[in-house]
């Protein structure tokens, strides 16, 4: 178990990795990575009982991650590695020729802790309902955890996988929506008004939870406790986590203009000081 | 020579799956199976009914099917998805791409009612590209079996085989003429009848139709080599090699567009192997419309008749 103090300051790295990997090759998306930094970094290192030393495809008796929002590969990454699925200097081949850490996290290049390809939004969701049934036939009942954008909710198939699950009772899933009111062409609002997310997923037969304040770890600790608390009870639970965009470096944030632009050198150097280095760079 | 095929029955290849699919769910407890509303029309319903715990019923959402699909393969699981395919394979194309062959998951796609002998219900359920779709796919295996015996056989091996599979197969009745007991190999080709006049490769409902062709040129004095194509990817290139180096002129029959399909495959071999004449029975990029099963092979130009002159083409173009 780790302490507040220890998930802040890894935070506070993950964050130096962040910007470090999209700034090396100009290219990746900080600002979602970095609004979903505390909820990673306290699912991998507080909420999820895995076995980062040997990967297994299959998980049986461990919780499970699926990330929808593929886009935000930076800090999966980053606290893939941390966690010790593989070497953190292979964090600086991000989105290299030849690099198992693909623009958009993949299977294919056989990367330890990733489970599924996600880029193309919307599909996380059925595959972690998917892993959960599997989970189901093979008795095994441990946890299948997803992520996903708001923006990415626009996406048919996310509802489809809506009713399914709460149609068949998937509880073994904890599926977290980052709210954090941006997608690439400006505020959700405004490119695809979302509506009242929380009456949706009820009115779909969702256990419905919420975390305030998703950039605080003490919040996202506590509202992924109980929301496993919450799970085997015939529902499927989801998180509306409310997060912002860019979080942690103070010029990135509140704006959808960092969703998939990497910083300059003088503006990394800026992102930098903000953020102490604490577990050593890659 | 004599004639080597007389079936007494007529069964539809949907109904293969069907048998395979029930037989698979006795002795493998991992074959999990799972529809999007059409389960009587996919036979998958003696697996519901003696798997219930194992069939899923995913609705009108053929998305989420093959999501949930390829989550189920992490757990161990080996899903066969079913619905018409149109719907396993157009309309799902960027799910499967992502979640499916590129991220290397054994997930099985049987798709029934393929091509333009689904009949009344017209194009808009007729698909004639989906060889095409699903065979420009890194690592896709597809398979389009000819009778019910054969499909059923294709239906358990596949589950045998670890990685993604596109099986096709219809909703008519026609002659089932393979072994009951045939042992299904993915990427072999069948040879049906030797012959040295010329090569006609066929795929799934137009392989009975080239063994009608066999006996009209074999009265014309022609010798057909039939061979039958049932795995398009990988396909058997020696097997098309070593026959048209025999017959030095080739012919294919599919139910499918001429482009994307057996005929396109054939002929990236023949161009880079062995250059010869290739004449394609096939849709010729068009839709299809409604009609009967028949009516529709007959107007598309996908019958007996047009297999016999399209071997007398490629015969004659042979220098």
């Amino acid at each position: 178990m780790a302490t507040e103090k220890e998930l802040e300051s890894l935070c506070s790295q993950v964050r130096r990795d962040i910007v470090r990997m999209v700034h090396a090759v100009n290219s990746g998306h900080p600002g979602g990575s970095l609004g979903c930094t505390e909820f990673l970094v306290t699912l991998y290192f507080e909420t999820m009982k895995h076995n980062p030393k040997e990967f297994k495809m299959d998980g049986i008796g461990e919780d499970l991650f699926f990330l929808s929002n593929g886009h935000i590969s930076p800090v999966f990454y980053s606290v893939l590695a941390r966690s010790g699925y593989f070497p953190v200097k292979e964090l600086a081949t991000f989105r290299k020729l030849n690099t198992r850490l693909q623009g958009h996290p993949t299977t294919h290049e056989n990367l330890p802790g990733v489970r599924i390809a996600s880029g193309s939004l919307g599909q996380g969701m059925s595959v972690a309902i998917g892993a959960a049934l599997a989970k189901k036939l093979n008795k095994d009942d441990s946890t299948v955890y997803s992520l996903h954008g708001d923006g990415e909710l626009d996406e048919g198939q996310i509802w489809e996988a809506t009713m399914y699950a709460a149609g068949n009772k998937v509880d073994n899933i904890i599926c977290t929506i980052d709210v954090n009111g941006q997608q690439i062409d400006g505020p959700t609002d405004k490119v695809m008004p979302l509506g009242d997310l929380e009456a949706k997923f009820k009115a779909f037969g969702w256990d419905v939870l919420k975390i305030a304040n998703g950039n605080n770890v003490a919040q996202v600790t506590e509202g992924l406790k109980i929301a496993k608390q919450h799970t085997g009870k015939g529902k499927p639970v989801v998180i509306l986590m409310k997060t912002e965009m860019g979080a942690g470096v103070d010029f990135m944030m509140g704006s959808h203009k960092w969703h998939g632009v990497a910083p300059n050198d003088e503006q990394l150097a800026q992102a930098l000081k903000q953020l102490p280095e604490t577990s050593g760079d890659y | 020579m004599e004639k080597k095929y007389n079936p007494t029955e007529k069964k539809d290849t949907r109904s293969g799956f069907g048998a395979g699919l029930s037989e698979l769910g006795k002795k493998n407890p991992n074959v999990v199976a799972l529809c999007a509303d059409l389960t009587g029309s996919l036979k998958m319903d003696a697996f519901q009914k003696d798997h219930p715990e194992r069939f899923f019923q995913v609705g009108i959402a053929e998305a989420n099917m093959i999501g949930i699909a390829a989550g189920m393969t992490v757990g161990g699981k080996i899903p066969f998805t079913g619905t018409f395919a149109n719907f396993s394979t157009g309309r799902v194309y960027d799910q499967i791409r992502q979640a499916v062959a590129y991220s290397g998951k054994n997930v099985k796609i049987c798709a029934s009612h393929a091509g333009l002998t689904l009949g009344e219900d017209g194009a808009t359920h007729q698909i004639l590209e989906d060889l095409g779709l699903m065979k420009m796919l890194p690592g896709m295996v597809v398979i389009n079996p000819c009778d019910y015996n054969q499909t059923k056989a294709a239906t358990i091996a596949i589950a045998e085989y670890v990685g993604p599979v596109y099986l096709r197969f219809g909703r008519p009745s026609v002659p089932n003429f393979t072994a009951a007991d045939q042992k299904f190999e993915i990427g072999k080709a069948v040879t049906l009848y030797e012959g040295t006049d010329v090569s006609i490769f066929a795929t799934g409902h137009l392989v009975w139709k080239a063994l009608e062709a066999w006996e009209i040129l074999q009265k014309q004095g022609i010798s057909a080599e039939i061979i039958n194509i049932h795995t398009i990817k990988p396909l058997d290139e020696k097997a098309v090699i070593d026959s048209v180096k025999k017959t030095r002129c080739a012919v294919s029959a599919e139910e499918h567009n001429k482009f994307g399909g057996l005929g396109e495959s054939i002929s990236h071999v023949l161009t880079s192997e062995i250059p010869s004449p290739l004449e394609m029975v096939a849709v010729n990029d068009s839709f299809g419309e409604s009609g009967t099963p028949d009516q529709l092979m007959t107007k598309y130009g996908l019958d007996t008749i047009d297999i016999v002159n399209a071997a007398l083409r490629a015969i004659a173009r042979k220098k």
